[in-house]
């Protein structure tokens, strides 16, 4: 038992580093990585070096980048720094979304696996209960949640993870149900590997590589949806994002474009990067893909 | 025939699953509906909420409740706001079409040019045009809708001044029926635009991909073996194919445009279903919200009924193959 599980890490284990061989290779996944890098020292390591309270009136309100006497960025229309706001308001998204996307791989992946893996009834039902959350707009029941609960970063990462896990579940099953019946699985259940063993030592490492590029995508489309969720005025009020330095400052916007645009940059940036790193991944495991 | 009857049993089962789901989280909300409806007016006395619950129902089990709601819902009778006083039903056939009007007028231009663009980089595979498109797609992709639609009425309202920042209307508009057509056509432009370019990129690269396949499959071969100009290969024999896999996405997503709309409609003051959803939402309408919940998923599933049909137009092998996979 042991040795199998151990020889099959061995077979893992070139594939991975042939892989990051790819990965590196691949000039626009390695700048997907350098700005997800520093999107990430920003965050956690720039408050140490602009020790500015994002919260704080600092100057005149609607003062633009490169005026005299005003922060880099300028200040929004209460007077309150925009470069601060920037680097302060991006924990906040990164954390919802990480939680957001890990309840995402953990529903979207259990119920994916178990309705490949088991297939007629228990696929049948699992699918047919994965459609219902595919009807629903997934933006309009996040806000209703977020709206009829408290807009804690809880909640708000509860609720979007439990709208958009349907196709993470899809891409689950269909691994599932490629990889069930291949050699190696079949051999663990001549053994009488038990199903968990097999469903989530042997199957899911395989189905890893689509899995981890779906999974970067879910990253990018949760802090989409902070966003969304932040810049409809249903983010939480007490902690500052870059979505809700967009909704805050939308009513002044026309004469003050800075003052939204460079949280945007911020959620552009960072969501692109996790794009660029899923189609790097991509590539890396299945170069046949390329430039697709 | 029969699988698109099949289809339709099965939507409207998904349809009751959908407004059970709706109508239990709005029950489990922290809350007591019979404070909001008396807030509305004014009231807030033991005796008044008591005869609210009572009107309401609000003291039936939760059994009951829901079986009284779906039964309504099933004569076509979504209940009554909170806050507007006014039936459900109405407030969503007032505000649909503008939204059907934008998702509509998005989707359409971002197949179409998605398409359009997607065929011209699939016959240059290796062209500059190619490249900047599989980055306009990732920017697309990554771009928050919000971000997209401020930016786009930066630069054409405020820095050129040529359409209008927000509404669906000129409230000062005097005109005869045409022009009043035309002002909502300028009205639209941002709005659908913003929504569009969400998905355009998407589309055309999913078009090129199937394209550059297509393009080397035998028949197409034999197409061009039997001499026949590159334009009919490519137009009539060759585009089917590409349309496919987007009509596939564009079905499938519809329900993420929907919630683009909810941003872009809030961004531009569009009085759409997501205007109204959402101040529903700040209100705590709960009817309105359980009815908006509702079109919109009924909304999802005609587009998913009308991919299907539009499938079978498009591909006679599904057509003669009866239920597709």
């Amino acid at each position: 038992m042991t040795d199998l599980v151990i020889d099959s890490g061995e077979m893992n284990a070139a594939p991975t580093r042939e892989a990051w061989r790819m990965f590196v290779r691949n000039k626009a996944a390695v700048g997907g990585l350098i700005i997800l890098i520093g999107v990430i020292l920003m965050t956690y390591l720039g408050p140490l070096f602009y020790d500015q309270d994002p919260t704080r009136i600092v100057a005149r309100p609607i003062q633009g980048p490169g005026t005299e006497d005003a922060p880099l960025l300028g200040t929004d229309y209460l007077g309150r720094d925009v470069l601060a706001g920037v680097i302060n308001g991006g924990s906040t998204t990164l954390r919802v979304a990480a939680v957001a996307a890990l309840l995402i791989a953990f529903i979207g992946m259990t119920i994916g696996a178990l309705a490949g893996f088991y297939g007629g009834w228990v696929d049948n039902l699992l699918m047919r209960f994965t459609e219902i959350f595919q009807v629903l707009p997934a933006l309009l029941f996040s806000m209703v949640v977020v709206a009829l609960f408290d807009p804690t970063p809880t909640t708000i990462s509860i609720a979007i993870g439990i709208v958009l896990w349907p196709q993470l579940a899809r891409l689950t099953r269909a691994e599932f149900l490629r990889l069930k019946n291949l050699e190696f699985v079949k051999a663990e259940r001549a053994i009488g590997a038990t199903d968990r063993h097999i469903m989530f030592k042997v199957i899911l490492p395989n189905a890893f590589p689509p899995l981890i590029v779906a999974f970067t995508l879910v990253m990018g489309s949760a802090i989409l949806f902070e966003a969304y969720l932040a810049f409809l005025g249903l983010g939480d009020p007490n902690e500052l994002s870059w979505g809700l330095m967009i909704g805050l400052n939308r009513p002044t916007f026309l004469t003050s474009w800075w003052t939204i645009t460079f949280p945007g940059l911020a959620i552009f940036l960072t969501v692109l990067s996790l794009s660029l790193i899923g189609d790097g991944i991509q590539d890396a495991y299945n170069p046949k893909l390329r430039g697709r | 025939m029969r699988a698109i009857a099949t289809r339709v049993a099965w939507s409207l089962g998904l349809l009751l699953a959908v407004i059970v789901l709706n109508f239990t989280l709005i029950q489990l909300a922290p809350g007591d509906a019979a404070v909001v409806l008396a807030g509305e007016s004014g009231a807030g006395d033991p005796e008044v909420l008591e005869q609210i619950r009572e009107e309401y129902g609000l003291n039936d089990p939760f059994i009951n409740q829901l079986g009284s709601y779906v039964g309504k819902v099933a004569t076509g009778d979504l209940g009554e706001s909170f806050f507007f006083n006014q039936p459900v039903t109405e407030l969503i056939s007032a505000r649909i079409w503008p939204t059907v009007l934008l998702v509509g007028t998005a989707l359409i231009f971002a197949i179409i040019v998605g398409i359009g663009v997607g065929v011209y980089t699939a016959r240059r595979p290796e062209s500059g045009s190619s490249h900047a498109l599989t980055v306009l797609a990732l920017v697309g992709f990554s771009m928050p809708v919000f971000f997209t639609g401020l930016q786009l009425v930066i630069l054409f309202s405020s820095v050129l001044g040529w359409t209008p920042v927000q509404g669906m209307r000129d409230v000062r508009f005097e005109g005869n029926w045409l022009q009043s057509q035309l002002d909502v056509a300028v009205h639209l432009i941002l709005p659908a635009f913003s929504l569009a370019l969400l998905y355009l990129a998407q589309y055309s690269r999913l078009s090129r991909a199937s394209m550059l396949e297509v393009l080397q499959s035998d028949f197409v071969r034999t197409a061009r073996a039997k001499g026949l100009s590159e334009q009919v290969v490519v137009y009539k024999h060759a585009l089917r194919n590409a349309v496919i896999p987007v009509v596939t996405v564009a079905g499938l997503q519809f329900g993420s445009l929907l919630s683009g709309a909810l941003v872009v409609e809030t961004v531009f003051n569009w009085p759409g279903l997501g205007r109204l959803a959402f101040d529903a939402v700040l209100r705590r309408d709960a009817p309105v919200l359980l009815g908006v919940l509702f079109m919109s998923a009924v909304l999802v599933l005609i587009v998913n009924l009308l991919t299907d049909v539009v499938y079978r137009l498009i591909d006679p092998r599904i057509r003669v193959g009866g239920s597709s996979a």
